[in-house]
């Protein structure tokens, strides 16, 4: 029987982590708009809306991620660990510039409030499954596309789906419980979280794509994750003071 | 015909906006990055040092983006 090494095994957590992550952070923005077309206008259009807009995400991964994985590995490592290099830059920027109060925080009542006006303004069926379709696809889409380059690459699209659909339920159901608790998530330090880990795998790959070899093979991914979190930390820590003293 | 120009622009305008959108300079400092890094591996066959270099260039990427975004 073919046993993981310790290498591997580091991969594929941190590889569940950033699916699980991005899909809860991502999940909880789609949901908040899918709640507030639910309470101000009708549960049956917002579900509708869920529903199919799930099921277009669904096609796609079922689509593309065969397709991924029959391209070259090297080639896929570079383009992919791009694409997560940039993404993953993109996120934990935003990410440091909240954490520093030079961003405002992603705030979910707000979001609510809004969505929950302009579906009282339309008030129709139509714009209420429009809403939540649109709602849930776009959020939804990140995912996909963090869920294609990342299981491409690692060989494991089916691991990252599950992984996916696990964090997606999870947020429906704690959602479903606490709807108008959303804004109490961390998104923040989840949105932190994920940055370091697509840097960290758009690194590794783009690296080994390369041709370079990683002291530790897949283990180095965990240095390049300490790495970058004290990067980030020291960045917050340098930049926030400033901040202090603009408000004072 | 229409429809499908409209979905290509639309395909082409998710694309940019995911790769680009507000921070050009990261797209255009991972490509820059990305490119040395090519010559690297192809002229200095042995270039163990870009192991840990690579990392603290990125981390930089990061810094001068953030910095960037705070002058604004």
């Amino acid at each position: 029987m073919a046993t993981l090494s310790h290498g591997a095994v580091t991969g594929n957590v941190i590889l569940c982590l950033s699916v699980f992550l991005a899909s809860t952070v991502e999940m909880v923005e789609a949901l908040t708009i899918v709640v507030a077309v639910g309470y101000s206008q009708s549960w049956k259009s917002a579900l509708r809306g869920v529903y199919v807009a799930l099921g277009v995400l669904a096609i796609l991964v079922a689509a593309c991620g065969p397709a991924l994985t029959s391209i070259p590995r090297t080639q896929l490592h570079v383009v992919v660990g791009g694409v997560l290099l940039v993404f993953g830059l993109q996120w934990l920027r935003k990410a440091v510039l909240r954490s520093t109060g030079y961003k405002d925080k992603h705030d979910e009542d707000k979001i609510f409030e809004e969505t929950s006006l302009l579906v009282r303004q339309q008030a129709s069926e139509r714009a209420a499954f429009v809403l939540s379709f649109k709602g849930v696809f776009l959020e939804g889409l990140e995912v996909v596309i963090i869920v294609l380059t990342m299981g491409s690459s690692a060989h494991k699209v089916g691991l990252a789906a599950i992984t996916a659909i696990v964090a997606v339920a999870l947020v429906a159901i704690v959602g479903g419980l606490a709807a108008r608790q959303l804004s109490n998530v961390p998104e923040n330090a989840l949105k932190m979280a994920v940055g370091l880990c697509l840097i960290s795998y758009g690194t590794f790959w783009t690296g080994q794509g390369m041709g370079l070899r990683w002291p530790g093979n897949d283990a180095a991914l965990l240095v390049l994750v300490a790495f970058y979190s004290l990067g980030a930390f020291l960045m917050v820590a340098a930049f926030r003071p400033r901040v202090a003293n603009v408000h004072v | 015909m229409k429809s499908l120009q409209r979905a290509l622009v639309g395909f082409g305008r998710f694309w940019w906006d995911f790769l680009v959108g507000d921070t050009p300079e990261i797209f255009i400092t991972v490509v820059m990055m990305l490119s040395v890094l090519a010559g690297v591996s192809m002229w200095l066959h042995h270039a163990s040092a870009a192991v840990y270099v690579y990392p603290v260039v990125v981390l930089g990427a990061l810094l001068v983006s953030v910095r960037r975004a705070i002058k604004r």
